[in-house]
């Protein structure tokens, strides 16, 4: 998405005055926001905790502020500035996190994001935007541009089969429909699981859902989602992340609160950082047991 | 307006007041930062476009008599310091306190909310100027040095850094636990103009301020950690301790002498 993530910022910066604050990150992706931003593009060295607060400062001096790094050295090291300085303060600074989830594969765990919206949306008046299409990048920047206080980006990979008619962004989008059971999937991993789902006859296929906005509570279920959960079909809320902070845990918990009763649960979840062998995206997220084949598995089991 | 030594010493000893009123301790470095703060609002922030940020937020007692000192802040606000539903919590407040930018308490992060400010100001093309009070053993912190990089980098000669050296920290001196004696020579190198100057003198203060720099400045500030107060004086346990009211009282005396 990080191309695609470019060009979107490109078209926002044609339009609206923005500062850029990257952590050294960018080769072969960003030189063409840097060549048109000049000095508003600013390479703020290997020093994530001094970029967040000087990407605080910027904000509360009334420019758009964007910073971006990969995704864990996004969020993690310099987490201090971004609570007490971005999140404390209400600032609209816009965090960009390539990479999310696996999406570093056998770079190995420093590198992994598996945990990175839980911790965000632990603080006040935090927003994620979690991309479940390179093509949704269009639609999100100008969202994301638009918030009055802090979000997070995480980039990933958008999978989609040849041939699939990408659907216009929405937070909620329905991807696959059958008579089978519930799939929500969290940004990009839905795109993956829709060459695999589709391959099941209608009778079974499931329903699957993709969610590209946390929390929760910015855009609740859609009535026509709550009228299949509530059906009792089973429901599978399946994330690149661990479950702990995670979204399975938060409709659980909604659905709960409510007295719903969905039938079953099932959440597929990042295994937390353990590792025995290393490998690519697909290898972790099969390890992790949150792998198409693995929903597949789940929607044609009764 | 010039600060003068009789309303310096009155507003120290509305620190002590408030300070004992709350039962709240931090006052050995409320003391030897109060100088250099209180001269910063009084002859430094006339225009609005100036900016302080006050990253030992610890001493936010210093700050908040200095506010008060020039009007931003009420004797109802100062009776409050500390107390239950208080806007003046014992480190600064993240908002709806005027002339405070940012909420501080946290050590190593007031420097590069600083940089960002500056940096800023810059690209707004408004020619305000950034004042910014760290502690010595704030410079322990890693992001305090990330931030001088970035500052020499971007060479924000619209920034002075202003050190409290006191010597003392939380558990120890500067120099027991992790000396960086002397901090003047640790700074040598960076594209930063040091000035290192006794932070209780406002005359030596105002003339490494007023000193033209085509860098960014930082002003070592000599001082002593509970300053004006014989029993306090360079003693860490004024780190924590409250007064009590004939501690107070001695307390009171002492500063009014001085003057």
């Amino acid at each position: 998405m990080r191309k695609q993530f470019c060009e979107a910022m490109l078209d926002r910066s044609a339009s609206n005055r923005l500062i850029f604050l990257t952590g050294d990150l960018g080769f072969m992706a960003l030189e063409p926001l840097q060549a048109v931003l000049g000095k508003y593009f600013v390479n703020a060295g290997v020093a994530e905790q001094n970029m967040m607060s000087v990407a605080a400062a910027m904000a509360r001096q009334g420019i758009e502020t964007w910073v971006y790094s990969i995704a864990p050295f996004c969020y993690a090291r310099p987490f201090e500035q971004i609570r007490n300085d971005i999140a404390f303060h209400g600032l609209p600074v816009k965090l960009v996190g390539n990479g999310g989830g696996y999406g570093y594969g056998v770079q190995g765990p420093t590198h992994h994001a598996i945990e990175d919206y839980g911790v965000l949306l632990t603080l006040p008046g935090m927003f994620t935007y979690v991309p479940v299409f390179d093509e949704d990048l269009a639609a999100v920047i100008p969202l994301m541009g638009r918030e009055s206080g802090p979000s997070y980006l995480r980039l990933g990979r958008g999978e989609p089969p040849k041939g699939f008619s990408v659907p216009e962004y929405a937070p909620w989008r329905q991807l696959t429909s059958g008579g089978g059971k519930i799939v929500i999937a969290v940004g990009s991993l839905a795109s993956s699981y829709i060459a695999a789902l589709q391959s099941l006859p209608s009778s079974v296929c499931p329903n699957l859902w993709a969610i590209s906005e946390l929390p929760l509570s910015k855009h609740p279920f859609p009535e026509s989602l709550m009228d299949q959960i509530k059906s009792g079909a089973g429901l599978c809320v399946a994330e690149e992340h661990v479950a702990r902070g995670g979204f399975g845990a938060e409709v659980a918990l909604n659905l709960a609160e409510r007295g719903v009763h969905v039938g079953s649960f099932t959440h597929f979840s990042a295994r937390k950082h353990l590792y025995e062998a290393y490998g690519s995206q697909d290898f972790l997220r099969r390890r992790s047991g949150i792998s198409a084949d693995n929903v597949l598995a789940w929607a044609t089991t009764s | 307006m010039k600060l003068n030594a009789k309303t310096l010493n009155r507003v120290k000893q509305r620190l002590l007041q408030m300070h004992f009123e709350a039962g709240v301790g931090h006052i050995g470095g409320n003391l030897s930062s109060i100088d250099t703060i209180m001269l910063i609002h009084h002859e430094y922030l006339q225009s609005e476009e100036n900016k302080f940020i006050l990253s030992k937020g610890h001493s936010a007692g210093a700050l908040y008599v200095s506010l008060w000192s020039i009007g931003l802040l009420s004797d109802q606000d100062l009776k409050r310091f500390n107390r239950e539903e208080t806007n003046l919590p014992a480190h600064t407040p993240i908002s709806g306190i005027p002339g405070i930018l940012f909420g501080t308490g946290s050590l190593g992060h007031g420097l590069s909310l600083a940089a960002g400010t500056a940096l800023a100001k810059r690209l707004n093309s408004d020619s305000g100027h950034v004042y910014c009070m760290t502690s010595d053993a704030e410079w322990q912190e890693g992001s305090t040095w990330e931030a001088l990089i970035f500052l020499c980098h971007h060479r924000l000669a619209n920034l002075s850094i202003l050190v409290d050296h006191n010597t003392l920290q939380g558990f120890g001196s500067t120099d027991s636990v992790a000396s960086m004696n002397s901090l003047a020579d640790k700074l040598q190198g960076f594209a930063v103009m040091i000035h290192s100057v006794n932070g209780h003198d406002l005359e030596a203060i105002r003339s490494a301020l007023d000193t033209p720099s085509a860098q960014p400045k930082l002003v070592i500030l000599n001082t002593t950690k509970g300053h004006g107060v014989s029993f306090m004086e360079n003693q860490m346990k004024w780190h924590y301790l409250p007064l009590n009211e004939e501690q107070y009282k001695q307390a009171l005396r002492e500063i009014e002498a001085a003057e």
